[in-house]
C-alpha cells in the first residue's frame, strides 16, 4: 500500500479552491505529497512545526491577521494539541480548519496506530468538535470548503478526517 | 530588575505594534498600564504566545509583533524556539521574562532558577539570529530598542525578580479581547491601504 499521489492532488486542489494560502503542518506519511505540493507552490505559505500544538497558535495568529488557513496533522498530533484547541481556539472563539490524517482505523496494518485510531472520533465528540470523514476524492474538495466555512461561522475548531480510502492507493 | 518596570519602560513604544502576552503577572502589568486593542492577552494555553506571534508576523510583514513570554511558558514549548529560528520573522521581537519561578501558580522554582537552564543559550542553539541576555533596565531597554529598529528576528531574555502585581483582574472578557484584536488589525490594514 502506498500513499495516493492522485488523491493528494485532489486534496491540495481543494485547499487552493477554498482560497487558502497559509498552511501549518507537521510531516506525516499520508501527508507527504501534500507538504511537497505546498512547499513547491510559490503562492502558498507553509509553516512546518516541531509539534502540532504550535500550529494551533500559528493558525490563531494567521486568523487574527485576517488570513484563512488550514492545519495539516496526523490524528496523534491532534491528540497532542488538545490543550491548545481547548484553551486557545475554543476559549477565544478562533476558527480552526483541521485536516487530520486518520491513522489507525479499519484496515490499519500497524499496531502503533491502533490505539490512536480508536479514540480519535470519541475525542472529537467529547470536545464537541464537528467533524466529517473524507473518503471520496471527488468530494474532498467540497468537504474542505465546507470545513473551512463552518469553522469560520462557528468560530471554533472543525475537523475533516482524511481516511485510508482517500489517502492510500 | 522588575518585569513591571521593564514593561513600563517600553510601553510607549508598543502603541503601534501588535502585542501578544502570556497570562498572569505579565498580562496584568501590561493591562494596568492601559489596555489597547492591539494587545492580546493569552490567559491560558501556556507556551503558545510565540506561536501566535509567528502566525501574525508572517501574515503582516509591515507590522511589528512583540511577544511577552515567560520562562515557565517557554519551557512548555521549547520546540517553538526552533520553529521561530527556522522562519525567523524579521518583524518580530520575542521578549522572555525569566523570573525563575512559576509565580502565578504558587511560586515554585522553574528549571531556570540559579542559572541551571539558560534560555538565552537554548535560543542561540535553536538558531535564533539575534539573542540578548539582559540583567538591568538599561540593558533591557537598549536591547528592545535595537530589536525594534532591526530587521532581524530577536529573542531578548530579561532576568527579572519573581515579583508580581498585588491584584489580578481585567474588565475584558477573553473572546471580547480576541474580537477586538482581530478588528483592530482589520481596521489598521484598511487605513494602511488608504481605504
Amino acid at each position: 500500500m502506498t500513499v495516493s499521489l492522485e488523491n493528494s492532488k485532489m486534496v491540495y486542489q481543494g485547499i487552493k479552491d477554498a482560497g487558502v494560502d497559509f498552511v501549518t503542518a507537521l510531516a506525516e506519511t499520508w501527508l507527504v505529497y501534500l507538504l511537497q505540493m505546498a512547499d513547491d507552490d510559490p503562492n502558498m505559505t507553509l509553516i512546518e512545526v516541531a509539534k502540532e500544538e504550535e500550529a494551533i497558535g500559528i493558525a490563531s495568529g494567521a486568523h487574527f491577521a485576517g488570513r484563512p488557513n488550514i492545519l495539516l496533522m496526523q490524528n496523534h498530533g491532534f491528540m497532542g494539541s488538545i490543550n491548545g484547541i481547548v484553551s486557545l481556539a475554543k476559549l477565544y472563539s478562533i476558527p480552526l480548519c483541521m485536516l487530520i490524517a486518520y491513522r489507525g482505523h479499519m484496515g490499519e496494518p500497524y499496531f502503533w496506530h491502533t490505539q490512536g485510531g480508536r479514540v480519535t472520533e470519541p475525542l472529537l465528540q467529547a470536545l464537541s468538535i464537528p467533524y466529517d470523514i473524507a473518503s471520496d476524492p471527488q468530494k474532498v474538495g467540497k468537504q474542505i470548503q465546507q470545513t473551512l466555512t463552518y469553522s469560520q461561522s462557528l468560530l471554533g475548531p472543525v475537523a475533516l478526517l482524511l481516511s485510508r480510502d482517500l489517502m492510500e492507493d | 530588575m522588575l518585569r513591571s518596570k521593564c514593561i513600563e519602560a517600553i510601553y510607549p513604544e508598543l502603541e503601534d505594534k501588535l502585542v501578544v502576552t502570556i497570562m498572569g503577572s505579565a498580562a496584568q502589568e501590561l493591562y494596568d498600564l492601559g489596555h489597547r486593542n492591539n494587545f492580546f492577552y493569552l490567559q491560558h494555553a501556556m507556551g503558545l504566545a510565540s506561536s501566535i506571534g509567528l502566525g501574525l508576523a508572517l501574515s503582516l510583514p509591515d507590522d511589528h509583533v512583540v511577544v511577552f513570554d515567560g520562562d515557565g511558558s517557554v519551557l512548555m514549548n521549547l520546540g517553538t524556539l526552533a520553529t521561530l529560528a527556522r522562519y525567523r520573522p524579521a518583524n518580530m521581537t520575542h521578549i522572555i521574562f525569566d523570573n525563575g519561578s512559576l509565580l502565578s501558580t504558587g511560586g515554585f522554582d522553574s528549571h531556570t532558577t540559579s542559572g541551571i537552564t539558560d534560555i538565552a543559550k537554548i535560543a542561540e542553539g535553536a538558531g535564533v539570529p539575534s539573542v540578548a541576555f539582559t540583567r538591568t533596565p538599561m540593558e533591557f531597554v537598549s536591547a528592545v530598542a535595537d530589536a525594534f529598529e532591526s530587521d532581524t528576528f530577536s529573542v531578548i531574555v530579561a532576568k527579572v525578580e519573581a515579583i508580581g502585581p498585588d491584584h489580578f483582574g481585567m474588565d475584558l472578557k477573553l473572546p471580547e479581547n480576541a474580537f477586538n484584536f482581530e478588528r483592530y488589525i482589520r481596521e489598521h490594514k484598511r487605513k494602511a491601504n488608504g481605504n
